[in-house]
């Protein structure tokens, strides 16, 4: 079973590196990461030696690039006929989602890897917690996984590039903002018990307390929780579609 | 064996393959013939448990594909229409990736790898990314993933579609010379194929089989079976009246006035001893004398055009 995915994961990042595509997104990634955190996020200015500045972008740094990476998993293979060919080898369809989100998911990590001149920057300049920081990287990483779970599912559906794309951001899109006083306010009328749930599925706010290095089980059961969901989720999109 | 029994699938109102049945034995290539669209690449989707059917069984070498697909697949080997295939990967990369699916590790992958590549023919290739690889190419990839585990069955969805004839005239051969214990379903609507590859042939249009027999027993079926193709030198004025009046001749077609004739025998009789008697009575110069086996795309026109035709009644 465990070769099966890993077969499928090793695949997945050769074709990522195959071509510009990889390289140009890291790239990008990790200058927005940079222009947000020290422009933005006016961290020489706050004058403080943590990564909060950095942290505090990355929701939004996902909300866009996780659905670019994501909308790549299932969308072009439905276009191309390959699923075809996925789905007539002896792989099951939950080593697949499987396979192509952890890879997704460890291209994501290598991006995030590849922020550590940040770390460095704030440990030449003062003297930060670094198991702090470490907690905000391992819960960005789990985040992550959450947009490119909700990715994989949105790719499943359409062989759309695109679509999938702009289905998966308003998805994430959803997640993130429903702990926003300004959504929670439409829920006045709800009991309390309901309030406390939806404000609970936001992202944001499930990540705040991670960044600021809080490590609340309940936070990372979440994001685990969704991960577990959304792939479930792709299956299930998955085999309607065999059935058709 | 496989075994597929009251095959159908329903696509909304759409109904592709209507209770399909067979059977394939070991040893046979089978030809699946028939009209685009008349349901050969979606029962092969379901043989190879890419679809589920709406209905009906399918059963390879004992496994139950609609239970067991992945048991399945691993005894099926599958040219999908298209060849489909990772373009932006390497060929010796994405047989490396099928290899590794195929539960092959070490030096046996790349011993297996390396006869499926000798076998199609792809050294030349080997190091190039595959959608930079012409038409040709491409199939004999998807091919040579076919073939990297040695299948049990082989399913080639129109394996030599776009081809030249040296490679149509290749992956026949290879067909050909593959052992006599597996089974190759293979589906096509180029007919000459069908003769010189299948040992057997269903005619399927509008998702229902209509004919189910070996290539020279449909080809007996054609109203050219044992025809015979008279030219004569020069012409003859009462040649077409002789002809016409030999005994067991259905029927005369003049192609060239009086000079060059088709026969058409009653019920595919041999006319040949008469027609010989009547030459040789008359003294015609004669150019050429051809027997017909029987044109299959007679046949197949003849039984797709009948399974159409009560709709177009209505």
């Amino acid at each position: 079973m465990n070769s099966m995915i890993n077969s499928v994961i090793k695949r997945e990042l050769y074709s990522y590196f195959a071509t510009p595509v990889a390289y140009v997104f890291i790239l990008m990634f990790l200058v927005l990461a940079g222009v947000f955190t020290f422009y933005l996020g006016h961290f020489y200015e706050r004058g403080q030696a943590d990564l909060a500045a950095f942290f505090n972008f990355h929701p939004w740094l996902y909300l866009f690039f996780m659905p670019a990476i994501a909308m790549g998993l299932w969308s072009p293979e439905r276009q191309l006929g390959t699923i075809e060919l996925l789905m007539t080898l002896p792989i099951s369809q939950w080593q697949a989602v499987v396979g192509k989100f952890v890879a997704a998911w460890l291209f994501a990590g290598l991006a995030l890897v590849m922020t550590f001149p940040i770390w460095l920057t704030v440990a030449y300049l003062g003297d930060p917690d670094n198991g702090v920081i470490l907690a905000g990287y391992v819960g960005s990483w789990l985040m992550a996984g959450s947009f490119l779970a909700i990715g994989s599912c949105m790719s499943v559906l359409t062989k759309n590039q695109i679509i999938a794309f702009i289905l998966t951001v308003v998805v994430c899109f959803i997640f993130m903002v429903s702990g926003v006083p300004m959504v929670l306010d439409a829920f006045a009328w709800a009991p309390q018990w309901l309030i406390d749930f939806v404000a609970g599925l936001s992202f944001l706010t499930r990540f705040e307390a991670i960044s600021r290095g809080v490590i609340d089980l309940r936070d990372l059961v979440y994001f685990a929780a969704m991960i577990g969901l959304w792939l479930y989720l792709t299956q299930w999109a998955l085999q309607r579609s065999k059935h058709q | 064996m496989i075994r597929v029994d009251t095959l159908t699938k329903q696509f909304g109102e759409f109904t592709a393959v209507n209770q399909l049945s067979f059977t394939v034995a070991p040893g046979e290539v089978l030809g699946f013939l028939g009209p685009n669209g008349a349901g050969k690449s979606t029962t092969m989707k379901m043989l190879t448990g890419f679809l589920q059917p709406s209905a009906g069984q399918i059963t390879i070498e004992g496994i139950n594909v609609l239970t067991d697909a992945q048991q399945a697949q691993a005894i099926i080997g599958y040219l999908p229409e298209g060849a489909p295939a990772y373009g932006e990967m390497t060929v010796a990369a994405f047989l490396g990736f099928i290899a590794d699916v195929r539960g092959y590790r070490g030096s046996e992958k790349q011993q297996r790898i390396d006869t499926v590549v000798a076998q199609v023919e792809l050294q030349a290739v080997l190091h190039k990314r595959i959608e930079t690889l012409s038409k040709g190419f491409t199939r004999r990839v998807g091919l040579a993933q076919a073939l990297i585990h040695d299948p049990k069955v082989l399913i080639l969805d129109e394996p030599t579609d776009g081809l030249d004839p040296n490679q149509k005239h290749q992956v026949r051969e290879l067909i050909k010379g593959l052992a006599a214990d597996k089974i190759v379903i293979i589906s096509t609507h180029i007919l000459e194929e069908v003769s010189a590859v299948c040992s057997r042939a269903l005619i399927i249009a509008d998702g229902r089989l209509l004919l189910d027999g070996k290539p020279h027993e449909l080809e007996a079926q054609s109203r050219y079976h044992n025809a015979i193709l008279i030219e004569l030198e020069s012409e003859q004025e009462d040649a077409l009246d002789t002809l016409r009046s030999l005994e067991g001749v259905a029927s005369v077609d003049e192609l060239e006035e009086n000079r060059c004739f088709m026969l058409f025998p009653q019920g595919g009789k041999l006319l040949m001893r008469e027609v010989v008697r009547v030459l040789d009575e008359k003294q015609w110069p004669v150019e050429n004398l051809h027997v017909e086996k029987g044109r299959l795309d007679d046949v197949f026109r003849q039984v797709t055009h009948e399974a159409s035709a009560p709709v177009a009644a209505v």
